[in-house]
């Protein structure tokens, strides 16, 4: 009985203890070979041959698959973005394998389109994939304004209209498409047009992490406009007195502004030495094209603050 | 169903439920509806349609699985533990006795799918927080998938007729995969000719017609199912499993048991 007792003893702290081993040996061996992932490989790239390999759960097959993208693409954004090479066979796959995922269309075009290295910079590929998703679901009024913002990202302003003109003839379109057709067919690259395609993705979008980007793409446009402004008001102040302001307090005790300027989240501009309006705290306004110091570098991951 | 018939059901159903594999293999099936709402997580806005994909194709794989295993048991059990000398020294005939073993597993393996069924609409209403109507579509690629396992039963027990155990595991899982091609089997008839068509065009249709009962993904984006494709797959599962159940009397009407 006492050496059974012993043996079982023993057998436990032998198990306990070599699994232990295991799990150390295995983070050693990951850290020395730290790109060993599975990710990288594409063993079948045949969308024809998965569905035929899925025997019929090709649903399954297909979430399995975006999920991989997801995990592929946040991989490589997470550490600083690079090549997106499998991005496309990828999101292929995932589609040909389920048409119907509308998920895969509405990010995996935003992953191509994305210029490097926040994305894929693969603008043509995006078209062709949410064109894909259209063929295949063609009452669905969100793809075509998908492919309408790919479109405008390509600075593509008359297929950006026309793309929204379509989406808007579909019953349940939201309103807001028939006026982005005609203000993208009159002033394609206007700020005005890009507030408002951002303010309809803001209201349609019922996806937290999309809202918070709307919000921090309107943002950025905000301070562009008001970094614009404000670099003319010190033009002034430049004229009047022959020198450049230290600061916004110089501006406002000769009367060019009742107070120091705010950015959109409250935080005081700036002016450089060289007369430049610049945001305070940039890392908190990504996207932004005007006010950013000089030589700064924008963070590979924009932080997105709460869409409140 | 007379009475003899039931009886065997009866008993082939009892044996089954005190089968641990089966208890295991359904446990699994749950385990893996529950992990269905983790992959969720780690993807985009498909939380719901994983679970669908992922807990009907768990029901249907491990179903298929139980089918197969004990199917190709029910005939070989009963030799091997000479039950059957005693079954058929009773007035019960070699059909009857066929005929009452695949009832039984049939009405274990419907069971067994209303449980495992409970954990996807359990996981489903977790991720949702509520279900909608459509969803009662999945009730009827559900209902495919007890079609699926009627085929299967039958093919187990056809082979088991006349095979050993592994055989029959092996003829019937190679069938399944066979019948998961069967519109490709078809397409491919098409393109051929002479003989060779004749040949590929008549082992398409023998073949069980496994793709059009798998509607999993279908119902996952809350597609609507036509009416006739379910009654035209269950009277197509009827003659079907008539069709194997026949073959299985058949042989073992002629089996010598000595």
């Amino acid at each position: 009985m006492i050496r059974s007792r012993t043996i079982t003893a023993v057998a436990a702290t032998t198990l306990l203890a070599s699994m232990g081993a295991s799990i150390f040996l295995v983070r050693i061996i990951d850290r020395e070979h730290p790109t060993a992932t599975l990710q990288a490989t594409l063993y079948i790239s045949s969308p024809k041959m998965l569905k035929r390999l899925s025997l019929g759960y090709e649903g399954l097959l297909a979430d399995l698959y975006w999920t991989r993208v997801v995990q592929y693409f946040g991989g490589i954004h997470r550490h600083g973005g690079g090549q997106y090479k499998l991005l496309w066979p990828l999101l292929n796959i995932t589609t040909q394998l389920d048409p119907h995922l509308i998920p895969a269309y509405e990010f995996g075009g935003t992953f191509l389109v994305a210029k490097p290295p926040n994305g894929a910079g693969a603008p043509q590929q995006a078209v062709e994939l949410v064109k894909f998703g259209i063929e295949n679901n063609p009452s669905d009024w969100h793809l075509y304004y998908d492919l309408a913002f790919i479109y405008y990202d390509m600075k593509d302003y008359r297929n950006s209209a026309q793309a929204f003109l379509r989406g808007s003839q579909l019953p349940g379109a939201h309103p807001f498409l028939k006026i982005m057709a005609a203000n993208m067919a009159q002033h394609g690259g206007d700020l005005a047009t890009a507030r408002m395609m951002w303010t309809a993705t803001y209201q349609t979008t019922h996806d937290d992490m999309i809202r918070a980007n709307a919000v921090a793409h309107l943002r950025a446009i905000q301070a562009d406009a008001e970094v614009t402004q404000l670099d003319q008001i010190v033009q002034i102040y430049h004229k009047r007195t022959g020198k450049f302001p230290a600061g916004f307090a110089e501006i406002v005790s000769v009367g060019l502004l009742k107070e120091i300027p705010v950015d959109p989240l409250g935080h005081p501009y700036k002016v450089e030495p060289g007369g430049n309006v610049v945001v305070s705290e940039p890392a908190d306004l990504p996207f932004l094209n005007k006010g950013l110091p000089e030589g700064y570098v924008p963070s590979i991951v924009p932080k997105l603050s709460p869409a409140e | 169903m007379n009475s003899r018939i039931f009886h065997i059901a009866t008993n082939t159903f009892r044996e089954a439920v005190r089968d641990r594999v089966l208890y295991n293999l359904v446990a699994f099936a749950l385990l893996i509806s529950a992990a269905a709402v983790l992959v969720g997580q780690i993807s985009i806005h498909i939380e719901r349609l994983v679970v669908i994909n992922l807990g009907l194709t768990a029901v249907s794989l491990f179903g298929i699985v139980i089918a197969i295993f004990i199917g190709i048991g029910l005939v070989s059990k009963e030799i091997d533990k000479r039950t059957l000398y005693t079954v058929l020294s009773r007035p019960v005939r070699r059909w009857e006795f066929i005929a009452g073993k695949f009832f039984g597993l049939s009405g274990t393996l419907v069971v067994n799918t209303f449980f495992m069924a409970i954990g996807v609409f359990a996981a489903l209403a977790y991720v949702s927080h509520h279900l909608v109507a459509a969803d009662l579509w999945i009730l009827v690629a559900l209902y495919f998938i007890v079609l699926q396992f009627v085929i299967i039963t039958a093919l187990a027990l056809f082979f088991s007729s006349f095979s050993t155990p592994i055989f029959s595991a092996l003829f019937a899982f190679l069938l399944f995969i066979i019948g998961s091609f069967a519109n490709d089997l078809r397409n491919f008839a098409a393109l051929t000719h002479g003989v060779t068509r004749w040949f590929a065009t008549a082992a398409a249709y023998l073949v069980p017609n496994f793709s059009e009962l798998n509607v999993i993904a279908e119902v996952a984006h809350g597609a609507t199912i036509p009416a006739r494709l379910i009654i035209l797959n269950s009277v197509y599962v009827a003659v079907y499993a008539l069709v194997l159940l026949s073959g299985a009397v058949l042989i073992f009407e002629r089996r010598n048991l000595k």
